[in-house]
């Protein structure tokens, strides 16, 4: 008999946004029955690996109005205005409510939270708990959520399955890793928060963890994935492990020289110069990530390039800022330069190359997190909303698992209240079982040919090689083609391990497919977008446009074939496209 | 880059299959940079798909991987081969139920961090409109330090006490702990000693200072313990010697 467990709430991810949005929910009501679902324990979630920091308006200086404009701009007009104004205004809410929480944030000398400059924002904004701001947001919220006795967690346990009757959302089924017992968990409303799915690529800043879960749990469900082709590069990773070294870096004044010592990002609109140690806002080390990606990338195929034993790359130089700046503001980075690539940014530069980071698509939700499921609702990185567009502004990501969390749980609320929500237990539990039947035949199959390993790597490979920082038709069509012909294959592999305790062949397989499915609807959006805007740039359409391509993208799951593509309009409230500006000439 | 041979040996145990643990040699060729998580996602990937083990964010913040190697509580991503001989011997953590291979059983340490009430409670209540708690930078250095902890366990694992008394609460548990207490927003000391104030908890550590070695990130629980402990003797006298009970 499968354990059935019965919730008003279940939640499916418990980093940033899982634990934002289960607060929310506790405090809202404390009758609520809340599941807090995870893969792993929640201080391990991959939030805890951001480092910059947080944004969001509160110096006198700053304004609701100029923070949109920067995220807007940044996102190449490919985000919800409407999204992104509910975003900034609860934005500084809910900093402050971290604050309130507990969390150590940087103080200025008169006790007031200090903020940073940060790329692509006009203005000093970013909340930073020195270079671990998204350690110490995870661990806040965490400990935080201790405080509740209605979150029941449910730790190390794999999500498999939504549970879909009567067009509405009703539960899902996850694995127990310490047992290897399923599970079915019924609700009246879900939310995933299971973050972003950069393990699709071989080299990135993202943690073993971070496979495309979520994402492709909604996708099967029917929830198209929004504007999945944008995948963000951050541009200065460590070359061996791709290990991230924080905006921060640049935000402090450090700079990027290629093997001339020069500093190239003048060469590619986002001159002039500025003075060494006085960086400028929206200019220079402090434009854009996708802009700063694209131009390592021309540096490159110029011969500009230091080459070092993990490949090219070039120079993050931060000896002018000092050993004492360096300790107390960036004393992680020094600490990962240090041990990971022998080098102290104290007294050398440091080589790094752009790594993939983020996921600016996701499961397509409106402004309150809903899904065109009902019943079924998202946030952070696994969604898109959407208010990152084309590229994610630095600093707008922890600030969006607070307000879209929450967002998330208030809906999830709503929509309980709303409605007479009562679970065809015998449906519901029938579904259950055909996902138990589907493992059970994975465990019994015998004569495999596949190895999850080997497809994992020729996925990684292709997407690499083909849907990097600049693309081409024909070099995405091999990656569909390849994709396509992996899927297929992943029907051939086979469990070594047949028994139940942690089995982690069992759980790579599973987060195996997850991630051919999200890789799938990357590069198939990326081959039908026929334009270049933000981080997706096309070597056959070098230009934007808005004409054709103002729209979101929207994958549709389909079991056997590549995905079906719908676009869909973006909103826009106040700003129409322009020229994205980062040259220090600007006005 | 070079490469050497290393022998890589393992503790193995399947409840299922297994009546007690033991050990499996793997041989594998590792570049000089790589640490001893690479090491055994080379075996995961390409010599036994059974081995079963925690990680994640290979760069010491997420707390999934300690392990013991060669003996010492260490995180196998910042384990660095540079730093070993050519023969790695690599267990669970001590002084926790093994679950299978290297993965332990962390109730104990998640109930005890639990019951240390490791949140804010807050001296007034403050409304979000109100805006921040003013709180200067050497209020924040009073207890940054003790923010930093990630919750890798490689305390306890090194914590003799821990071993012999698994009721005691532990060096990370209450340095999380007086990490609130210390913090100037903080208003819930008394609730906090009634957990940690007790014999299970300060006074049950005998200052080997162990934990403090192995901390990955530089916590110094052992610091934060005798602080606790300075403290709560300042509390008995204030209660017992001075008039009123010490509350003016």
């Amino acid at each position: 008999m499968m354990e059935k467990i019965q919730t008003d709430v279940t939640i499916v991810g418990a980093g940033g946004a899982g634990l934002r949005a289960a607060i929310a929910l506790a405090e809202a009501d404390p009758k609520l029955r809340i599941a807090l679902i995870s893969k792993v324990y929640p201080m391990r979630s991959h939030t805890c690996a951001a480092e910059g920091g947080a944004a969001g308006v509160i110096k006198p200086d700053d304004s609701l109005d100029l923070h949109f404009s920067d995220t807007v701009g940044g996102a190449d007009w490919l985000c919800d205005q409407d999204a992104v104004e509910f975003f900034i205004g609860e934005a500084p809410k809910e900093l402050t409510q971290l604050e309130h929480w507990g969390c150590p944030w940087s103080r200025e000398p008169d006790g007031s939270v200090a903020v940073r400059p940060f790329g692509g924002m006009k203005i000093k904004r970013t909340w930073f708990a020195a270079d671990k701001t998204g350690f110490h947001l995870l661990h806040t919220l965490f400990q935080t959520s201790l405080k509740y006795p209605s979150i029941q967690r449910f730790d190390e346990h794999y999500a498999t399955d939504l549970l879909v009757d009567d067009g509405r959302c009703q539960g899902l089924t996850a694995i127990e890793m310490r047992s290897g017992q399923l599970r079915q968990f019924q609700a009246k409303a879900v939310i995933i928060t299971a973050g972003g799915a950069g393990r699709i690529f071989p080299f990135t800043t993202n943690g073993a963890i971070k496979t495309g879960d979520g994402m492709a749990m909604a996708y099967r469900a029917g929830v198209p994935l929004k504007d999945m082709e944008f995948v963000q590069y951050h541009p200065t990773g460590l070359p061996n492990t791709g290990i991230l070294l924080t905006e921060g870096c640049r935000g402090e004044g450090g700079i990027l020289v290629n093997k001339h010592g020069y500093r190239y990002l003048q060469d590619y609109g986002m001159g002039p110069e500025t003075p060494l140690g006085q960086p400028v806002l929206k200019t220079m080390e402090l434009g854009p990530r996708d802009r700063l990606s694209q131009a390592f990338w021309h540096e490159q195929r110029k011969g500009n390039a230091v080459s070092t034993p993990w490949g090219d790359c070039v120079l993050l130089d931060m000896r002018h800022l000092g050993e004492k700046k360096i300790n107390e503001r960036l004393p992680f980075v020094r600490e990962l330069a240090t041990s990971y690539l022998q080098k102290d940014p104290v007294h050398e530069p440091i080589p790094i190359r752009p790594v993939v980071h983020y996921m600016m698509g996701g499961i397509h939700t409106d402004i309150n997190a809903a899904t065109v499921v009902p019943g079924l609702f998202a946030a952070g990185e696994c969604a898109c909303v959407s208010i990152n567009g084309a590229n994610r502004l630095g600093s707008n990501s922890l600030t969006e698992l607070l307000v879209f969390g929450k967002r998330a749980a208030l809906s999830a609320i709503e929509y309980i209240g709303s409605g007479k929500v009562t679970p065809n237990d015998t449906v519901l539990t029938k579904q259950a079982e055909v996902v138990q039947s589907r493992i059970r035949a994975l465990f019994d199959k015998s004569g495999g040919t596949e190895s999850i390993s080997g497809l994992r790597k020729e996925m990684t490979d292709s997407m690499e090689e083909h849907v990097g920082i600049y693309r081409t038709a024909e070099g995405l069509e091999a990656a569909c083609a390849k994709l396509g012909e992996l899927r297929l294959r992943y029907q051939g592999i086979e469990l070594h391990d047949k028994t139940n305790v942690y089995n982690t062949d069992l759980l790579q397989a599973l987060e195996l497919g997850a991630m051919l499915d999200c890789a799938e609807a990357v590069a198939v959006g990326a081959l039908e977008r026929k334009e270049s805007r933000g981080a997706h740039q096309r070597l056959d359409f070098e230009a934007r446009d808005d004409q054709n391509y103002l729209k979101h993208t929207l994958a549709y799951y389909h079991p056997k074939e590549p995905p079906r593509i719908e676009y869909l309009d973006v909103v826009i409230t106040k700003s129409q496209p322009s020229v994205r500006d980062y040259s220090g000439a600007k006005k | 880059m070079n490469e050497r041979q290393i022998q890589l040996e393992v503790l193995r145990y399947n409840p299922e299959t297994d009546d007690e643990p033991r050990f499996q040699t793997y041989s594998v060729p590792c570049p000089d940079e790589w640490v001893v998580l690479d090491a055994l996602n080379y075996v995961k990937d390409n010599l036994d798909t059974t081995l079963s083990y925690r990680w994640s964010c290979h760069m010491a913040v997420c707390g999934s991987c300690g392990m013991m190697i060669n003996g010492e509580p260490t995180l196998s991503c910042k384990a660095f081969l540079r730093d070993y001989p050519d023969h790695i011997r690599v267990e669970p953590l001590a002084h926790f139920p093994i679950e299978r291979d290297l993965v332990t059983v962390i109730d104990d340490f998640m109930g005890k961090l639990s019951r240390a009430k490791p949140y804010l409670i807050p001296k007034e209540e403050k409304a979000i409109e109100e805006g921040e708690y003013r709180q200067s930078p050497a209020e924040l250095k009073r207890f940054k330090q003790y923010t930093l902890c990630i919750n890798c366990m490689l305390c306890y694992a090194a914590c003799p006490q821990y071993g012999l008394v698994p009721a005691f609460i532990g060096p990370a548990a209450i340095t999380l702990a007086h990490r609130y207490n210390i913090d100037s927003r903080d208003g819930g000391r008394d609730q906090r000693q009634q957990v940690i104030a007790t014999n299970e908890g300060v006074w049950e550590c005998s200052f080997v200072g162990a934990c403090s070695e192995v901390c990955p990130k530089h916590v110094d629980p052992a610091a934060a313990l005798q602080q606790v402990k300075i403290a709560s003797t300042v509390d008995w006298y204030k209660e017992h010697l001075m008039p009123w009970g010490g509350k003016s």
